[in-house]
């Protein structure tokens, strides 16, 4: 017989520690976490930078400081099980969750769950750049698991394609850790990224900023070598006369995060083609009852107070669907 | 003298209108919290940031531990702050909020970590 949980949370980052909180403060008492890395805290781990609470501890807090105040919250809760090194690899309409841990294989079922999954970042593939393959091309938020939990630099001349708050952001980082930023590279005619970090990350050190510009060609057989760089129109066509050339041997990519629903999918939750997030009659919601979803894998926000506060929300949701539900 | 800049104290970014006067700011206006009036000051007269990083660690469980200054310090000294930083070791397990380097570079500032080191 299947073991079964009142309450599986998939995910034990900032998303999946707020609900599984929630449902517990709702009323819940067996509540079960499970997280694929080897501790809890998801991306905020490497998100070392500060600006992560004001509205949510009314505080300035480095992300990983932000994720300790829920892991210390989650830790003090006896009714909730919390599951490391647990990669779910299958989600079923009836509600089972298949998981590996090293060296074994789980399977359980759930009366309710909430995937907290987060989201991931859109890549090269997803802008058509055209020119060759080398080493050095990197999804930002790549490049600050390389430095900042890895210690590793992946690259000293760098140019960035985007400018989401994590591309910025890593700007600075590079060039803090002496590493030379040739520019940043925005098709729009703005920052995608928060207005505080094209002050902070940007122009606090002369990186120059290419509005309704683009990357046309990536050189280097290897390694990255230069790229072409060129200015377009407002139909994002390329203007004649204005591509210029910039030697450099690392391209971040900072084009956006979509949610990471495939498990969801599996199950045969509803999801909108264009950003991957379930549809649903309500926040939270999905097509199944009894699945829930929040976070940056049910809508990609901006700044992690505000995926607490739909967690929080979604933690509740749960709780009173399980009430109904007995 | 008008100067217009951005305040970065929270995500809202307003868009602060200076009137300065002898490298003084004698009017702010633009801001939607008190926070933008003492941003816009300290900006054109002394500006600062708080500096957030990595210092490498010895037979723990995490290769870097992150830190960052418990104040903001001058901004033209983030990059002399990055060479204090690099021969930094952590041996010890530390929580977050836990001091590193006391009295960083004499600025009257702590380093302190910003994550657990878990097992």
């Amino acid at each position: 017989m299947l073991r079964e949980r009142e309450l599986i949370i998939v995910g034990g980052g900032p998303a999946g520690m707020a609900a599984a909180i929630a449902a517990h403060e709702s009323g819940v008492r067996d509540i079960l976490v499970l997280e694929r890395d080897y501790c809890l805290g998801g991306i905020l781990n490497q998100c070392i930078h500060t600006g992560f609470g004001i509205r949510h501890f009314k505080e300035v807090l480095a992300g990983p400081e932000y994720a300790d105040r829920y892991v210390n919250q989650i830790q003090s809760i006896p009714e909730i099980e919390i599951s490391i090194k647990s990669f779910v690899v299958k989600l079923t309409r009836e509600k089972v969750l298949t998981y590996l841990k090293p060296g074994q294989m789980h399977e359980v079922k759930a009366k309710a769950i909430i995937m907290a999954t987060g989201c991931r970042e859109r890549t090269r593939e997803m802008i058509h750049i055209a020119g060759t393959r080398p080493s050095g091309i990197f999804s930002a938020g790549l490049a600050q698991r390389l430095m900042n939990i890895d210690a590793l630099l992946p690259g000293k001349e760098v140019l960035v394609v985007g400018s989401g708050d994590i591309g910025l952001i890593m700007a600075r980082r590079f060039t803090l850790e002496g590493a030379k930023v040739k520019g940043v590279v925005e098709i729009a005619k703005t920052t995608r990224g928060l207005v505080r970090n094209r002050v902070q990350c940007i122009e606090d050190f002369n990186i120059p900023i290419y509005f309704s510009h683009k990357i046309s060609k990536i050189y280097g057989r290897n390694r990255v070598e230069a790229v072409d760089v060129v200015q377009v129109d407002d139909t994002y066509k390329e203007i004649q006369g204005t591509l210029f050339k910039v030697p450099c041997d690392t391209i971040l990519i900072s084009v956006g995060l979509i949610p990471e629903n495939e498990l969801m999918e599996m199950a045969g939750v509803k999801l909108d083609k264009k950003t991957n997030s379930p549809v649903s009659d309500g926040l939270n919601k999905t097509s199944i009852p009894g699945i829930f979803s929040c976070g940056n894998s049910f809508k990609v926000y901006d700044i992690v107070d505000s995926v607490t506060r739909d967690s929080i929300l979604a933690g509740h949701l749960a709780a009173e669907y399980l009430k109904g539900a007995k | 003298m008008k100067k217009t800049i951005t305040c970065i104290e929270c995500p809202v970014g307003c868009t602060l209108e200076l009137d300065i006067e002898n490298c003084r700011v004698v009017k702010v206006s633009g801001n939607k919290c008190p926070k933008g009036h003492d941003y816009a000051i300290e900006e054109i007269e002394s500006p600062k940031r708080v500096l957030t990083s990595t210092v490498l660690t010895e037979n723990l469980p995490i290769i870097l531990l992150p830190v960052r200054t418990d104040k903001a310090i001058p901004k033209a000294k983030l990059m002399d702050a990055m060479r204090e930083l690099k021969p930094v070791r952590v041996k010890k397990r530390v929580r977050a909020g836990d001091v590193i380097v006391k009295n960083f570079m004499n600025l009257e500032v702590n380093l302190i970590a910003t994550r657990s080191i878990c097992d």
